[in-house]
């Protein structure tokens, strides 16, 4: 558990995912001095400001200068700073994609960057302000660590976790008005490290982000039809937790990767890499925004939409189910 | 300090030297961008051998003063002189551009022992200048930060974003330079997409501006000395440069701006700067 760190579901009641991270941002302030906030005029937004509150002498606001926040965050590691980088992702990953690359990850800096309103959680604002692309532009950048939380409670672990990380970190967090999963911190989490939070052995749905929630409740709904659905919580989309994902391919066959994002690039593209190279059989099902553009709308709407809500999963569950497929030399691995 | 003549001569022969030593690399390594690493050379040399607190023996001393070659392509001319100061031994710099060395055309700061930054793509160097003088203020050190920009980059839309954190931040312990050869890759700045007025460009943007010979010692060591000695905005030196100074048949052509040479040419590239002021 993150040190002075005891947010409990309560708190999360009534804070959303960035409020818990601005906190938990701030706490982690008291006792590293080294950490440095910035964000580009959106320190209410991404809750970042609470920092500036309590650290007013380690906070930088930029206005609307994405780029250079990237390339000044990229100096003051030079001077043993831990700078913490927050702005909306689709600026953070997109706009500043090449700042991230050169002066962050080639150049092996050690920036924390918080990516928050990420995939589509800013719904009404429309696609200028969603970001469904940034897990596979952030992946593609060697040295560099991609983290997708569950939810507020993953959030403040995978913060904690990225400030004694040595190297470049993304975060991508929601708007947020996500449902929490988890009920509190009592819990493991680690790194490149899945956690299972649904066992099962008829199939596997890999999600990450505010999904996994959804996947849970659509393999609970699945389990009352007879179906054993285990859902892997992949919250680290690089280094993937390969072992997992092998895993419950040989325990399963059927795999159903969900996320926020574009199928393309993301965590679905991560995972079937993965199966590829095994060269074992298998059906695979990727949910998330099939390579358009997000309409506007409520973010649960969207959601739907893009059939990675609990509906969605369900759907894929038994779509997948029916699917056959060829049995490899190794089918007596099978569970 | 005020440069003295003996020091100005010292720095003259340094500057002839470096140069004789690009051409060599550059013949060596099968190219390089020759014509903006010779406009930068009496910029660095006078950061090099006068003003920066540096310990070639350690590198990553951490009190030495930064410096950053924005214009990352002037990486030939930035290795030359870490060669001749001993970060590295001089003659590693005849694998330069070869497959498996440490020196890339745009050197890395994870292989080059002495550089600061990994450079190449532009306008990335000021913000990252920034960020190491804020990272010297945060910290209480004393160490100053040295950015050197081409003027291509004055361009770019992140020098501008950075110019405008600089006298937002008040960032008075670091000093920016403009390598100001009038060419980019194109043609002439003013014909490609204009830069001018300069100056006042950067003092709209709340910066201390001068503009000088930036091949003449004396006028860059006083404008290096009152960078230092400004503490109420940052500091921006407009370098008036030659692309492809002291080579005659270089000297002000965009087409030098990165260029292979035969023995041949760079025999009279040679034969060109001994004759060269």
């Amino acid at each position: 558990m993150p040190i002075g760190i005891t947010w409990t579901i309560d708190d999360a009641d009534h804070m959303t995912q960035a409020e818990i991270y601005g906190q938990v941002l701030t706490k982690l302030g008291d006792k590293n001095k080294k950490i440095v906030a910035m964000t580009a005029d959106l320190a209410g937004s991404t809750k970042i400001g609470a920092f500036q509150k309590k650290h007013p002498d380690r906070f930088l606001n930029f206005g609307i200068q994405e780029t250079n926040m990237m390339g000044f965050a990229s100096g003051l590691a030079e001077a043993g700073l831990v700078p913490v980088v927050s702005t909306f992702a689709v600026f953070a990953a997109l706009r500043c994609a090449e700042h991230i690359r050169t002066d962050i990850c080639y150049n092996r800096r050690n920036v924390k960057i918080i990516a928050t309103h990420a995939g589509t959680s800013f719904g009404p604002a429309g696609t200028t302000h969603h970001c469904t692309e940034d897990l596979g532009v952030m992946r593609t950048f060697a040295n560099m660590t991609v983290i997708a939380p569950a939810d507020a409670f993953e959030t403040a672990k995978a913060t904690a976790a990225a400030i004694e990380h040595d190297g470049p970190v993304y975060i991508r967090i929601g708007r947020s008005f996500e449902p929490p999963y988890w009920k509190d911190l009592n819990f493991d989490w680690e790194i490149g490290k899945a956690i299972e939070i649904r066992e099962g052995t008829d199939l596997a749905v890999i999600a990450c982000g505010w999904t996994v929630g959804n996947a849970a409740e659509a393999a609970d709904r699945a389990k009352q039809q007879g179906l054993s659905v285990r859902v892997l919580d992949m919250h680290t989309i690089k280094p993937l937790d390969e072992e997992a994902v092998m895993k419950a391919l040989l325990d399963t066959r059927r795999i159903i990767t969900c996320e926020d994002h574009n199928v393309m690039g993301g965590l679905g593209d991560a995972v079937a890499d993965v199966i590829a190279r095994s060269g074992k059989g298998c059906v695979l099902r990727k949910l998330g925004v099939q390579d358009r553009f997000s309409p506007h709308g409520s973010p649960e709407d969207i959601q739907h939409m893009n059939k990675i809500d609990a509906d969605g999963i369900e759907e894929a569950i038994q779509d997948v189910m029916k699917m056959e497929f060829e049995a490899d030399e190794d089918w007596e691995d099978e569970i | 300090m005020a440069v003295t003549k003996q020091e100005i001569t010292k720095l003259t022969k340094k500057a002839a030297q470096i140069r004789k030593r690009i051409v060599e690399v550059t013949e060596r390594c099968g190219g390089a961008h020759i014509g903006g690493a010779m406009s930068q050379t009496d910029i660095l040399v006078a950061l090099y051998y006068k003003y920066m607190k540096i310990d070639p023996k350690k590198p990553h001393w951490a009190a030495r003063d930064r410096f950053i070659l924005s214009k990352g392509h002037g990486g030939v001319g930035h290795a030359v002189i870490l060669g001749d100061l001993g970060f590295f031994p001089d003659k590693d710099l005849d694998k330069f551009n070869k497959t498996n060395s440490c020196f890339a055309m745009h050197l890395d700061r994870t292989k080059v022992k002495g550089v600061d930054a990994s450079t190449g793509s532009l306008a990335h160097g000021l913000a990252i200048g920034q960020g190491m003088a804020m990272g010297a203020r945060l910290t209480n050190k004393k160490w100053r930060t040295y950015v050197v920009m081409s003027d291509g980059e004055m361009h770019e839309g992140t020098t501008w974003e950075a110019a405008m954190s600089g006298a937002m931040f008040k960032l008075t312990n670091l000093t920016a330079i403009v390598d100001r050869n009038m060419l980019c890759i194109d043609g002439h700045t003013e014909d490609v997409m204009a830069v001018e007025p300069l100056k006042e460009k950067w003092e709209a943007f709340g910066w201390r501006a001068v503009e000088i010979d930036g091949h003449d010692f004396k006028q860059l060591c006083d404008a290096i000395d009152q960078s230092h000695k400004e503490k109420e905005k940052p500091f921006v030196i407009i370098a008036k440069t030659v692309k492809g100074k002291g080579i005659d048949f270089m000297e002000d052509l965009a087409k030098w701006h990165y260029a292979g040479l035969d023995s041949e040419t760079s025999k009279k590239a040679m034969q060109s700067l001994a004759k060269s002021k």
